[in-house]
């Protein structure tokens, strides 16, 4: 196993004064799914949002600290953000899929960046809707608008677009939290499949899916990192009283 | 007791929704009034002689096409300056500025533009385009003045439009490796591109029917010809109307209400074209 991210005494604070992040520091594993949980506010969604620098569109007051992807600081002003999303890509809350067929929010990114060749972009849509466990139901109707679509099929066309990109990091935002158990279940076993190859982010949106998914697990509380450790043992012998608290149910 | 308070509560209210309605429908009636009575007066008036020929006897026979064509020309004028500017305005305005003194001192003069009487339009456009930069009495000096007064209609309802745009549809965008500029192409002008064009038509419209703006600034009385340069003078059907109206005297009833008639198409049909882009695209839109 190999640190993909290195994230060393990161601060952050928005202008708003809102959910902030305090001297957090972890590494986070190659081939993984690594799951953020912990309250609202904890400042999960911040540290994922740094991770792809999609910070930038909000009023950040102050940050401090760096965070390392491959050895660069992601955080270096001079970066070239355009090439770092596409490397980390993002799945949000609610599925938001633009306004357009099934295959344009595939290719969208890919034309974006360049590609403009058919069999190429015929190839990622249909490598990359099969990775996110949706190619079968969708395989028939790729010209048709993507908005048509379920909500948990939209969440699987949002993952897809994202895999579109080949990334080496994806993010995921309660990426279940509008779907049914069902949806839910396609899109985590999905993700079991997707660490063989990628670093998964995972914020899930209950403590079970927490549990559930975890190969590695961090425990966020108003800012800090409370406890972070491997999945298995977070979830059954907590070192933190807050953390087994939390997983308990005694509070959030 | 009891019973009679509930029936008079009932009461009460059937008479309040009675009253709203009698007054909602007391608002239609002047304008269907106004179009019922053109179109019965201007009717008779419309031949093809009316829509195709030039004005003769001092402008009592013939036909009014200079006053149509100027019109268009105004209204093709008004757009070629406004429409640009407007959506550029609008665009900046929405998706690249933030809340600094600079925008909204832009905005307060956007409010303002809006609320200036077009006669003292006719003014600024006669001291600046006609007499300052020389462009004369012409169509240019017309069509420019007309595009200041038309600018804040066009910069609120896109910057309106563009507003109602997702903003969850830019932040996925932009972290799918979107720039700024590729997301407000792609994404953001493409979705509110119909309210834009509804604006954008709504403001011309106006435009082509004022007569102040172009008072002094373009119009001609009378024209034997058709403009031929965008630095020639026109007729325009408003003032032209106005002309037939108030300093023409023993000037046939039917002819000023054609011309008016004329004028009223022009204009709903400009109204009914921003209609149909609207509900169209409120039937295609995909959020």
């Amino acid at each position: 196993m190999v640190d993909k991210i290195i994230v060393q005494n990161l601060s952050l604070q928005y202008s708003d004064g809102t959910e902030s992040l305090r001297d957090v520091s972890l590494n986070i594993r190659k081939e993984a799914v690594t799951v953020l949980f912990g309250p609202a506010d904890g400042g999960k969604s911040t540290l994922l949002r740094c991770l792809n620098r999609l910070n930038d569109l909000t009023e950040v007051k102050t940050a401090s600290g760096q965070i390392l992807i491959d050895g660069v600081n992601v955080l270096d002003p001079k970066l070239d953000v355009i090439a770092l999303r596409r490397k980390v890509g993002m799945v949000f809350a609610r599925p938001v899929v633009l306004p357009m067929s099934i295959r344009e929010n595939l290719t969208y990114g890919l034309e974006l960046a360049g590609e403009k060749r058919r069999a190429k972009l015929d190839e990622a849509v249909e490598r990359s809707l099969k990775l996110a466990a949706i190619w079968e139901e969708v395989k028939d109707r790729l010209d048709s608008p993507a908005i048509a679509l379920s909500g948990g099929q939209q969440q699987r066309v949002c993952l897809a677009r994202v895999l579109a990109l080949q990334p080496e990091v994806i993010l995921l935002d309660e990426p279940t939290s509008g779907l049914d158990p069902i949806s839910t279940g396609k899109v985590e076993s999905a993700l079991q499949e997707l660490k063989k190859e990628y670093t998964i982010i995972l914020v899930p949106h209950s403590v079970q899916q927490a549990a559930r998914t975890a190969d590695y697990a961090a425990f966020f509380l108003q800012g800090e990192l409370v406890e972070y450790g491997d999945g298995k043992m977070m979830f059954t012998t907590p070192h933190d009283k807050r953390t087994e608290d939390y997983i308990t149910g005694r509070f959030g | 007791m009891k019973n009679i308070l509930a029936r008079n509560r009932h009461l009460t209210q059937r008479l309040g929704f009675t009253l709203i309605t009698l007054m909602a429908f007391a608002t239609v009636i002047p304008i269907v009034a106004v179009v019922i009575y053109i179109l019965i007066q201007g009717v008779p008036a419309i031949s093809f002689e009316f829509l195709t020929g030039f004005p003769r006897d001092g402008m009592r026979a013939g036909g009014i096409l200079p006053a149509i064509v100027g019109t268009i020309y105004l209204t093709i004028g008004t757009a070629i300056f406004s429409v640009p500017l407007g959506i550029a305005a609008a665009i900046y305005l929405s998706e690249y500025s933030s809340d600094t003194p600079l925008t909204r001192t832009i905005r307060i003069a956007i409010i303002n533009l809006a609320g200036i009487p077009s006669v003292v339009y006719g003014l600024f456009g006669l001291g600046l385009f006609v007499l300052f930069l020389n462009f004369g009495t012409s169509i240019l000096a017309a069509s420019l003045t007309l595009s200041i007064m038309t600018l804040p209609v066009i910069i609120s309802t896109a910057e309106e439009a563009l507003r109602a745009v997702p903003q969850a549809f830019r932040t996925v965008s932009i972290s799918l490796g979107a720039t700024r500029w590729q997301t407000i192409r792609r994404i953001v002008v493409k979705e509110a591109l119909p309210g834009i064009l509804t604006g954008v038509i709504l403001g011309l419209e106006r435009a082509a029917g004022e007569t102040a703006p172009i008072l002094f600034t373009g119009a001609a009385f009378f024209l034997p010809r058709l403009p031929g340069s965008p630095f020639d003078a026109t007729m325009a059907l408003p003032y032209h109307l106005f002309v037939i109206s108030t300093q023409v005297p023993e000037m046939p009833i039917q002819i000023q209400y054609g011309t008016a008639l004329v004028l009223l198409v022009f204009v709903l049909s400009m109204n009914l074209i921003a209609t149909v882009i609207r509900s169209r695209a409120r039937a295609k839109r995909q959020w």
